[in-house]
């Protein structure tokens, strides 16, 4: 095993298109229990924490630029207001430890389905800026995870960064797992309004073989809500829509029966966080009357 | 290479010293105390040794298997690497055993549970060491798998152990039962025809697992003598070494043992894990080997808690007498015997609970199966048999319409009960009083996650930082049980333990060094030995000297027995000593003062010769001037008696001891998430010899119970009896989130044949918050729950 | 490879490190520092907590060559943390150091390891030993069983403390979430940190 320590973004692409089997590390919550666990062993270690770009981000009018290298804490931080959401779902990811070194960049690098960042982005709606010294891509978060724990990344592409939008509406995060916290979800579920374009944004975890948004559910609830002029009268919502988006939600998922939930848990779990947290956001947005909001 | 903490040179463990303070009864600080808060304690991960190799185990990935071939040249080729052991290296005998030698320290031509040790490497860096085990070419035939008693008691079934001659073969109406123990007493069939209300119901209990933070490990060093030196973390240093002794070819007092530092034990640390093959590879390579499982690997190298299935029927009177239980408790024990006997025995004998029932058909087993090892766990085949008995006591009170606590209070054993294999319950059992007291503390406030500002703190809701309600569907309840645990090794076992006290003068200061093999795992029993030397000696200093196999055997740190036996072994040798410096005096000062002549009313305080009137009349260092006196002493508890084999009749236990639990839980009825909001607990514990400690070990033992309630199971898989989350990210424990507040009550009534009174503390918790937690959440939910842990599938039909 | 890492204000050269060891492994194996405990190696337990430039982390998750020329506080340093941070203003603390003469060969800390050991072990437990007010409290409160999880929850609670000296039960839970004790339920553990940040609430009045 060789361990590589780009100093700066320009030597990371270089390494990383020298030894494309390399394997970044960053905040090593991921990779270094495969190393303890001797389920991997890379012939390269390309150490990200010294590639001082990574760390940094960039609030734009419409979005936030997140390098991949910054840990949840900061997330949970200092951008609870731009990205309630992801805070949200940061505040969820392992333990304080793992969240000072955790980041949103390796998460969607391990591409695990139960990953906590990837509802969230989902929801929010974001592009991950993917680069080789072939020149940078951006591609859409929905196109982004390809398969169980595989990616869109060509093999010698590294993340630079997540382009989120903005909040623009209340977002929420809800994750199932069975102990209060240190968890891996069972199952996991975001959502975001989105005001402006008038339309809802959706992200399930855990109960498919990728996140995925249930946009068949995000359709629906986009329609009632424009049908019933309901954006600009901010009237309370119709138990049967929230009941509807609920089993909209739940059908979305491919869920399987493994050593943490059975398949049939997931989906009604999915549909119970989908109907709670649309409440959650639709009273926050009448409350709010569409200004950006969050709760507990 | 660098630098730890070598193991060499025995040191003390800690003094203390200064004025008489920390004497019974008080709660006196730890004497290691200090070293842990600071890094310097040295646990058995922790030790280094110049030259030392790290040693790894090849494990089976079968459950089940013939070994065609096994070809460790490729290992061997690797630089770096000083070892490979198979079985065809092994120098003297081949199996180890608690009470059955029948575990292979490497398999031979067969594998019977995933994960068994099959070779061992010693290389110098670990990494050198897993890619040579790596390297090994093992041929595998799989075989046919035993998994429950359907597929071990089949007419076909595999035998796990053909041919075994073990005393318990000649009974077990199968060979793959490891023993059976019925206990009968009364007529059940004519107490069912006066039933009013009958319960019949089935129960399982999930694989709990030890789950202590301190991985297996020790360091093996060979010695110039030709034996070796093991500094090892354990629960009983002298069975340790009586199973090694054999295994390695050498003489007992070759294989010498030291206690070094432990990370929580919970009986999985009382079978061997590591330690034959330390020693092993020391001493094939002549230097010092040392051996650290990483928890992946400790899920492997323990015993667990035997899952089990119990089925039982209560009946009883409308004015709510319970007349008779019939039980069956089964219990998994998977490839190797460890402690399935007395886990089986404890199961039958406790089947009942802490009732009055006057008719009693039970019967437990034990299988051998393809599953892993079961063996010790905190509770030891009490716990399973609890959760079921007090789950059917609510179902009873639902069906009389009786209020669960007042009809178990109606039915509670008190002293002078008789236990259902005859033995007469001869010491206080205040198990009414236990369920007054927890019910009668406040309850906690509702809907502590509504803050002051509107807002919800979803900390104390359940799911916790996963935000998954805001207060939507979550429900109390309220739930109520008690249980009872034997203390001390029972059914006529030869319990005993050793102490040796020396008592010197040292910079003129009359100073005691206690040495016993008592395995300290946490428990404080180090503690509470420094306690009793200052009571009884009188003096302020105590010495306490590792704990090794160069004094006598201590018996295990299990079964709640080592405040009671190695206290008790303390306090014996030291009233030994007292008498010494007695004599002595007597001998130098008799002439001078008539109190000398009845020793039975002087006691030894601060430093002086007392009379019973608080006159001083003699020195202690003065009396023993430049000769220490030095005495090494056993105690035993008072003898017990093996069970019938067809009656289980018989005073097999020595003591027992009591707990009850209130718990307060709130469910997210939609999702299945539970929050226990408060665990209550009240015990009565004789007497606190270190009322701290005392509290800590019911608050820890209830956290356990806690977790096999709710979250711990070791699953295993049912078409491969492969285990499938060796991990702590998919083997739950509870987190600080996920334990709630726990008050406790401590009730004191002595028990007068135990030493100061005392009654074993650390088991009974265990046993009734499982199915305190349960019966709450099945007040929560209105659902049955017949399995733990609860899994939110149960609470939501999926 | 080499490493070059400051541990507890002190300089330290840890030579033929293999690239997949973690600092963890580094810091008790090659260090002479074997505090951090090593219970589960995968991020679960805290009980490898140490500071990686001031920031609580599990050092079982950083590869040694990621500490390379940054600082780590374990245990093995807290009670001089914790005094140089009550005795003086952060920047002085900071700027004074601890007087480390260079870089200092991994065995030497052997010897080092070994004088504080034989120190703690001749002196009378919690009298002649500096403690941080989050040891003495663990040691008075009784949250001290088998003591494995102990190293990583001090390091944890102490840097909350710094943080958050008055903090609310919940926000003790939250910030030790991350820490698996299997010994004392918890209960005492929380008694200990309510009891650390009381003495120093009360020192600092």
């Amino acid at each position: 095993m060789d361990f590589l320590r780009p100093a700066g973004w320009e030597e990371a692409l270089a390494a990383k298109a020298e030894h494309p089997t390399g394997v970044p590390i960053a905040g090593g919550t991921d990779v270094m229990v495969e190393i303890n666990f001797d389920h991997r062993r890379p012939e390269y270690l390309l150490d990200l924490n010294h590639v001082p770009e990574l760390a940094e981000w960039e609030v734009t009018d419409r979005t936030v630029r997140l390098g991949a290298g910054v840990p949840y804490t900061r997330v949970i931080e200092e951008l609870r207001t731009e990205l309630p959401g992801l805070a949200l779902a940061a505040r969820t990811v392992g333990s304080p430890q793992i969240r000072n070194r955790g980041t949103v960049g390796g998460n969607l690098g391990a591409a695990s389905p139960a990953g906590d960042a990837h509802p969230a982005l989902l929801a929010a709606g974001a592009e991950v800026e993917v680069a080789s010294v072939r020149g940078t891509r951006l591609i859409p978060v929905e196109e982004f995870f390809t398969g169980v724990k595989r990616n869109a990344l060509e093999p010698d592409e590294l993340i630079r960064a997540v382009h989120i939008r903005r909040a623009d509406g209340p977002q929420q995060f809800s994750k199932v797992g069975t102990r209060n916290a240190m968890v891996i979800a069972v199952c996991a579920f975001a959502i975001a309004l989105h005001p402006r374009t008038r339309t809802v944004r959706t992200g399930i975890g855990s109960a498919a073989p990728t996140p995925v948004r249930a946009r068949e559910a995000e359709e629906f609830l986009g329609a009632a809500l424009a049908e019933g002029g309901l954006w600009e009268g901010g009237a309370p919502l119709d138990p049967s829509i929230a009941r509807r988006f609920a089993e909209l939600c739940a059908g979305a998922c491919r869920p399987i029966d493994d050593v943490r939930g059975s398949a049939a848990y997931r989906r009604h779990a999915v549909g119970v966080m989908a109907r709670r947290t649309l409440g959650w956001v639709w009273e926050a947005y009448r409350e709010d009357e569409g200004r950006t909001a969050q709760c507990a | 290479m660098a630098a730890g903490r070598t193991a060499s040179a025995p040191t003390p463990l800690a003094r203390t010293g200064g004025a008489p303070r920390g004497v019974v009864g008080e709660s006196a600080p730890r004497p290691d105390g200090t070293l842990k808060v600071t890094g310097e304690f040295a646990y058995s991960s922790d030790l280094w040794h110049e030259d030392m190799l790290w040693g790894v185990t090849l494990r089976s990935p079968h459950a089940h298997a013939a070994i065609r071939s096994i070809d460790t040249a490729p290992a061997l080729a690797l630089p770096g690497v000083y070892a490979v052991m198979t079985h065809a290296d092994l120098p003297a005998e081949t199996h180890y055993g608690l009470e059955i030698r029948d575990q292979p320290v490497l398999a031979k031509d067969r594998v019977r549970y995933h994960g068994e040790p099959v070779a061992i490497v010693a290389a110098d860096h670990p990494e050198t060491a897993r890619r040579a085990a790596a390297l090994i070419v093992v041929e595998y035939e799989e075989l046919p798998l035993v998994v429950d008693e359907a597929t071990a008691t089949a007419p076909d079934a595999p035998l796990l152990h053909p041919g075994r001659r073990d005393r318990h073969a000649a009974h077990v109406p199968h060979p793959n039962i490891v023993h059976r123990q019925p206990v009968r007493r009364g007529d059940v069939a004519a107490a069912r025809a006066r039933a009013d209300v009958v319960v019949r119901r089935t129960y399982e209990v999930g694989m709990q697992d030890q789950a202590f933070l301190g991985p297996e490990s020790g360091l093996a060093v060979p010695a110039e003598d030709g034996g070796v030196d093991l500094y090892i973390a354990t629960q009983w240093l002298h069975i340790d070494r009586d199973q090694l002794a054999p295994v390695l070819g050498l003489p007992a007092d070759k294989v010498r043992l030291t206690l070094s530092g432990v990370g929580g034990a919970f009986g999985a640390r009382e079978d061997l894990s590591m330690q034959a093959h330390a020693c092993l590879l020391a001493l094939r390579t002549g230097k010092p080997v040392k051996i650290v499982y990483n928890r992946y690997e400790s899920f492997f190298g323990h015993v667990h808690r035997h899952p089990a299935k119990l089925s039982y029927e209560h009946g009883a009177t409308r004015d709510g007498t319970l007349l008779y239980v019939q039980c069956r408790i089964v219990l998994d024990g998977g490839a190797y015997a460890s402690s399935s006997p007395a886990v089986v025995g404890n199961a039958a004998s406790l089947s009942v609970g802490p009732y009055v029932v006057e008719n009693v058909d039970a019967e437990a087993i034990a299988l051998y199966s393809n599953n892993p090892p079961c063996g010790a766990m905190r509770g030891f085949g009490a716990v399973q048999a609890c959760f079921a008995y007090e789950a059917q006591m609510d179902a009873v009170a639902a069906e009389l319409g009786l209020d669960p606590v007042e009809f178990r209070q109606r039915n509670a054993m008190s002293q002078g009960a008789t236990m259902p294999t005859g033995q007469l319950v001869d010491s206080p059992a205040p198990v009414a009083e236990l369920l007054r007291r927890v019910k009668a503390l406040p309850m906690p406030p509702e809907r502590a996650w509504e803050t002051a500002g509107g807002a919800v703190d979803v900390r104390a809701l359940p799911g916790g930082l996963s935000n998954t309600t805001h207060g939507e569907a979550v429900v109390r309840g309220v739930g109520y049980a008690v249980g009872i645990k034997n203390v001390g090794f029972s059914e006529g076992f030869d319990d005993y333990s050793t102490a040796r006290i020396r008592l010197e003068v040292i910079g003129g200061e009359p100073v005691a060094l206690v040495h016993t093999a008592m395995a300290e795992v946490g428990q404080g029993g180090v503690t509470v030995h420094t306690q009793i030397a200052r009571t009884e000696l009188g003096v302020g200093r105590v010495t306490l000297h590792p704990a090794d196999t160069r004094v006598g055997s201590a018996g295990s740190t299990s079964a709640s027995r080592q405040t009671y036996m190695t206290g008790g072994a303390v306090k014996h040798t030291c009233e030994a000593v007292r008498e010494e410096v007695l004599r002595r005096g007597r001998a130098r000062h008799g002439a001078g003062h008539p109190a000398w002549a009845a020793p039975d009313r002087l006691r030894l305080a601060d430093g002086k010769v007392v009379t019973d009137g608080g006159e001083v009349i003699g020195d202690l260092a003065e009396i023993l001037g430049d000769e220490p006196i030095d005495l090494e002493r056993e105690f035993r508890h008072r003898p017990t008696e093996p069970f019938d084999l067809r009656t289980g009749q018989g005073s097999g236990h020595v003591q027992y001891s009591f707990c009850a639990h209130r718990a307060v839980v709130e469910v997210d009825t939609e999702l299945g998430l539970v929050k226990v909001v408060e665990l209550a607990a009240a015990q009565d514990v004789g007497k606190a010899i270190n009322p701290l400690s005392v509290v800590g070990q019911i608050q820890g033992g209830s956290a356990q119970g806690l977790g096999l309630a709710v979250m711990e199971e070791i699953v295993v898989s049912a078409d491969g009896a492969k285990v499938r989350n060796p991990s702590f990210t998919d083997y739950l424990i509870p987190t600080v989130l996920d334990t709630p507040t726990m008050p406790v009550e401590v009730l004191e009534l002595a028990d007068d044949h135990a030493p100061y009174g005392l009654r074993g503390v650390g088991e009974a918790p265990t046993l009734s918050s499982t199915p305190a937690v349960v019966a709450a959440i099945r007040a929560a939910t209105g659902r049955p729950l017949k399995r733990v842990p609860v899994r939110p599938e149960h609470l939501t039909d999926t | 490879m080499r490493v070059n890492i400051t541990v507890n204000g002190r300089p330290y050269a840890a030579d033929d490190v293999w690239e997949g060891e973690s600092l963890l492994y580094v810091l008790r194996e090659r260090l002479g520092l074997p505090g951090s405990k090593n219970a589960c190696e995968q991020g679960e337990c805290g009980s490898c907590t140490v500071r990686l430039d001031g920031v609580p982390v599990c050092a079982c998750l950083v590869a040694a060559g990621q500490a390379e020329g940054r600082e780590v506080l374990t245990v093995e340093g807290l009670a001089d943390h914790a005094r140089r941070r009550s005795s003086a203003t952060a920047e002085a603390a900071e700027a004074a150091g601890p007087g480390a003469p260079g870089a200092v060969r991994p065995g030497e800390s052997e010897a080092a390891g070994a004088v504080r050991r034989g120190a703690a072990e001749a002196g009378r437990p919690g009298e002649s030993v500096p403690l941080a007010p989050v040891q003495r409290a663990f040691i008075d409160a009784g949250a001290v069983q088998c003591g494995f999880c102990t190293p990583g929850l001090l390091v944890a609670a102490d840097e909350l403390l710094e943080r958050n000296p008055d903090p609310s039960d919940a926000d003790i839970r939250e910030a030790l979430s991350g820490n698996l004790c299997r010994c004392t339920g918890y209960e005492k553990i929380l008694d200990a940190v309510r009891l650390a940040a009381a003495r120093t609430a009360g020192e600092a009045v």
